[in-house]
């Protein structure tokens, strides 16, 4: 289907969704399930409608944080991976913990993020960046370290340092490693981002991103607007990644073709 | 045939001076076990002003050997001088070009051909430009591809790009490392003739490392056969020293031909 027509692209995914809200609305009225468990999806949109402003204000509030969180994961992640790419000996000792990074479960350390840094913007753009840093670090480590063999013996025929092996040679062949990474980070910005709202609005802080909201709707068994939040987090999480494949788009036509990095 | 009114080679011009000499050159890979003597106490002399080829099977070491004389492997034993001078002090005066044309993809032909004077100290940049431009025009790029990247070039567009890169350094020694092996015969036969043109023009000494034999044949005034570790033989090209293309179906050059096979034959245990 790789050169399916645009019509059949656009179509196809209407149909689907089409198709579910249809099945779901008649499930609903068949089964008698009740509002607060699962709403129609013409509540679910009129929810939305309604509560439109607040939702946002709410995503840019959330967009702005995971926007955050995946600049400070980029910029902090390329230069441990600039270290790393540097000494085998720093690359031994630290990368355990950067695996840590990976596998601590952000749910459990956010509680401990609010205790140091507090009910406020900054810790949700910390837990974004904590949760979107290790893709970044891990594959610009890699493109860093994966440099064509003949290139590193030109560098070394003309008696290159270090500082010119990185910035000529290391640096540029990275870009589209940093790519890959960024592509991965994006989503997990926004997931963090949420994360860390949930946590900072579990008190009465002056806060009020999509994870704030989704937390209130939640206590007040309003699930319509609950599943509107969802939606609104869901549409954020594509906005980001476009956002993302602009940047992609920009770098990768700079830095022409290589095979297998095509954008797709 | 034109032949008969050139001059016949009758032995090598004797050069001055050595452009490169190897003395009992050892390249050991791994220790203990996995230990693997690519070359064994290998001689070889070239004279300045020559084309060299050095000729054998793949994994006999032929790129090893190059690489060595461009400082790039540290041989385990023995000693290499360029000009007389140990490898490490006489990098200015090499050039490498590589099998894959190891142009950097991000960077335009007239970017990539400026790398080396981008790492280490170049000429003036009005200076380099004319020198820039006397290269690229050289190996035959036309001024409308200057500024075309990599991907948009073909192999043998590549190939005359990194061969413009380089001769940017005006290197006093060129070593090619099967340049034209992924390229088809007639996109070889004319580099051939387009790298008979340079060395001609900037007066270098060639060491070109390869497994066809004609293009050794057609390229080289000697021919070094490596095998086992080991200069096997050298031989002598007796074809005349100004090359035309037609001369790869003269007698002559068949006869060379079934010279050079043999001994590559018999060299081969």
């Amino acid at each position: 289907m790789k050169n399916a027509p645009l019509w059949l692209r656009i179509l196809a995914p209407i149909a689907v969704f089409a198709v579910v809200a249809g099945v779901w609305h008649v499930a609903v009225i068949a089964f008698d399930i009740p509002p607060v468990i699962l709403p129609k999806p013409g509540a679910v949109l009129q929810a939305m409608w309604t509560a439109r402003w607040k939702l946002l204000t709410g995503s840019s509030i959330t967009l702005r944080a995971a926007g955050a969180g995946l600049l400070a994961s980029t910029v902090v992640g390329c230069l441990i991976a600039i270290l790393f790419s540097q000494s085998s000996l720093l690359r031994i000792a630290l990368y355990p913990y950067v695996i840590f990074l990976q596998t601590v479960p952000i749910v459990a350390i956010a509680p401990l993020l609010i205790v140091w840094s507090g009910f406020e913007f900054r810790t949700v753009v910390l837990v974004s960046c904590i949760i979107s840093i290790f893709p970044i670090i891990s594959n610009v480590t890699s493109g860093l370290l994966s440099i064509d063999p003949n290139h590193v013996d030109l560098f070394r025929m003309q008696g290159a340092s270090r500082w010119k092996t990185l910035t000529k040679l290391r640096i540029p062949s990275a870009i589209p490693h940093l790519v890959l990474g960024l592509r991965i980070s994006c989503g997990l910005s926004v997931i963090g981002a949420i994360v860390g709202e949930l946590f900072v609005s579990s008190s009465s802080a002056d806060y009020d991103g999509l994870g704030t909201i989704m937390n209130a709707m939640q206590a007040q068994l309003r699930t319509a607007e609950l599943m509107g939040a969802v939606i609104a987090c869901t549409l954020l999480g594509i906005v980001l990644f476009l956002i993302v494949q602009l940047i992609d788009f920009v770098l990768l036509r700079r830095w022409t073709r290589i095979a297998g990095f095509e954008n797709t | 045939m034109v032949l008969s009114n050139t001059a016949w080679m009758s032995g090598p011009p004797l050069a001055a001076s050595t452009a490169i000499q190897c003395t009992d050159v050892s390249v050991v890979f791994g220790s203990g076990r996995t230990e693997q003597r690519v070359l064994d106490r290998l001689n070889l002399i070239v004279p300045r002003g020559e084309i060299y080829s050095l000729l054998g099977p793949s994994g006999c070491g032929k790129s090893t050997l190059l690489r060595v004389m461009a400082g790039l492997i540290e041989p385990t034993e023995g000693t290499v001088t360029i000009d007389d001078a140990p490898v490490r002090a006489a990098r200015d005066l090499t050039a490498f070009v590589f099998q894959e044309s190891a142009l950097l993809p991000w960077r335009s032909v007239w970017q990539n051909v400026r790398l080396p004077y981008e790492i280490r100290t170049g000429p003036p940049s009005g200076e380099l430009k004319d020198r820039m431009e006397t290269v690229l025009d050289l190996v035959g790029f036309k001024k409308t591809d200057w500024h075309k990247k990599p991907s948009q070039l073909s192999g043998g567009m590549k190939m005359r790009a990194s061969i413009a890169r380089a001769l940017i350094t005006n290197p006093r020694i060129l070593l090619m490392d099967e340049p034209f092996a992924a390229l088809d015969d007639m996109l070889r036969s004319k580099l051939n003739d387009l790298l008979l043109q340079i060395v001609a023009e900037a007066g270098c000494t060639m060491m070109f490392v390869t497994h066809n034999i004609a293009e050794a044949i057609y390229l080289s005034h000697s021919i070094a056969i490596l095998s086992g570790g080991r200069i096997a033989d050298t031989i002598r090209v007796g074809l005349p020293s100004s090359r035309v293309a037609a001369i790869r179906s003269t007698p002559e050059f068949a006869a060379e031909y079934g010279r050079v096979q043999e001994v590559l034959m018999g060299s081969e245990v």
